[in-house]
């Protein structure tokens, strides 16, 4: 992986995921190692983000790495009319290894063609966002012992969410059973569908989250984003369709774990937040290690 | 001679030029817009709806005095994948071949994804030609991963 670009999550291979998951499990258990304080990381954020930055960030400095970079690019040469293809040449003389998210969907891989050192893609628009899929892949293999054979049910926006697009491939590599519950409106769309069928794995459609909380091992919510609706009445149809209480996890399976790529709104009461089967905060604590793990993989330093 | 069928071209012989025969007779139009043909000073004769054994009906353009460059021809192969490209010389054929669909794209076709960084900053659009098993071609954008089709086809 040293020196490769990571784009989309197929730019590594199911083997390489595993390297990664397997070199965050050690970080977790020795989180600060000061290996690469002769590395500098830029994390160029062209629009907000709280957690990915700050988890990218955090992991770059338990591991002594110095950070550049900018969280907002209002206020950088991009404002005067800066090419991304300037700023990404400019950056690269800065550091050895640039963290991106940027609102324009193709902006990573373009990045990733233009500058010397390996791109990682913190979020292109509404494309592709594989650091998130590979913490998603870490907690469910954390929670549940395995990647393999799982039941997992993905809850609420399956058109538009990016994550759940990822998610959903590549656990197609682990023969899982897929139990989808969304509005007919939000339904997953058949580009996403296809890879489920390629591989002739079975999936069931819902529009009650109350038909599959007993069916599954991981209940992955999803928030339903008021911005993706050019209709707002549309929304308000939809918006509280999916809030999943405390009670509702009575008949549950008790390896039952419950994900969630925050932030979330209402779609999780917090009533939730003290059972033992809720672990989205832990599912971002992991996103720390396994971006320690990016790093130091593609810095070629482990 | 009588119970003989005449035969005779449809559309009239050129000199010097190109024929594109075998084009989709629903796609004659597409192919003269995309090759700008609407807008230049030589001769152009157009049939279409025209009895084809292999298609049942085709479509068929001659232009007069032009030779399409590589970047044209690719063009064609994407609208009309079954189109035959004739290259005519005094009224004989110096080439004849079905127009080959390229596996890749730079340059000529505007992604369809208004959000896509190629709609936004100065970057030379590339996309890989996939082609279903009905024939129809469509276009993955290297870049936003998005797919246009033929209907949201805009050439550049």
């Amino acid at each position: 992986m040293k020196n490769r670009s990571l784009v989309s999550i197929n730019d590594f291979s199911k083997e390489e995921w595993i390297k990664i998951l397997d070199l965050a499990n050690e970080f977790e258990k020795n989180p600060t190692q000061k290996i690469l304080e002769d590395y500098v990381v830029a994390t160029l954020f062209f629009e907000p983000s709280t957690r990915t930055r700050l988890s990218f960030e955090s992991a770059a400095s338990r591991l002594g790495a110095k950070i550049v970079g900018f969280s907002d690019s209002a206020s950088t040469s991009v404002k005067k009319g800066e090419s991304l293809n300037d700023t990404i040449l400019t950056v690269s003389n800065y550091s050895d290894i640039i963290v991106m998210r940027h609102p324009r969907e193709g902006s990573a891989r373009f990045a990733s063609e233009v500058a010397p050192v390996p791109i990682i893609n913190a979020g292109d628009g509404a494309n592709q966002h594989p650091t998130q899929t590979l913490l998603d892949l870490y907690s469910i293999r954390k929670t549940q012992g395995t990647l393999n054979n799982l039941h997992i049910a993905f809850v609420g926006d399956l058109k538009y969410g990016r994550t759940v697009h990822s998610l959903v491939a590549a656990l197609c590599e682990f023969n899982t059973t897929f139990h989808l519950v969304s509005p007919v409106e939000l339904k997953l769309p058949s580009y996403v569908k296809k890879h489920i069928k390629d591989k002739n794995l079975t999936y069931h459609q819902y529009t009650n989250l109350k038909d599959v909380i007993s069916e599954v091992d991981i209940l992955y919510m999803t928030r339903i984003q008021k911005e993706r609706f050019s209709d707002p009445i549309d929304y308000e149809k939809v918006k509280n369709i999916y809030i999943l209480e405390n009670s509702m996890l009575d008949n549950s399976k008790d390896n039952l774990k419950i994900l969630h790529p925050l932030p979330r709104v209402n779609e999780i009461n917090e009533d939730v937040d003290t059972n033992p089967k809720a672990y989205y905060f832990q599912q971002a604590l992991n996103g720390v290690f396994v971006r320690q793990a990016l790093l130091t993989s593609i810095l070629g330093v482990k | 001679m009588e119970n003989q069928p005449r035969k005779e071209l449809v559309v009239s012989a050129i000199e010097n030029g190109t024929v594109l025969d075998h084009i989709p007779a629903k796609s004659v139009f597409h192919v003269m817009k995309i090759l700008d043909l609407d807008n230049i000073e030589n001769q152009v004769l157009i049939g279409t709806n025209l009895d084809s054994k292999k298609f049942g009906k085709k479509g068929i353009i001659k232009v007069r005095d032009k030779f399409f460059k590589n970047k044209e021809v690719n063009k064609i192969a994407i609208i009309a994948p079954s189109a035959t490209l004739i290259e005519i010389k005094k009224y004989k054929v110096t080439y004849k071949k079905q127009v080959k669909t390229p596996t890749e794209i730079s340059g000529s076709v505007k992604c369809v994804n208004p959000n896509c960084i190629t709609n936004h900053e100065n970057i030379i659009s590339k996309f890989t030609v996939i082609k279903n098993p009905d024939g129809e071609i469509k276009l993955e954008c290297r870049y936003c991963e998005k797919m246009t089709g033929k209907k949201n086809m805009e050439f550049i």
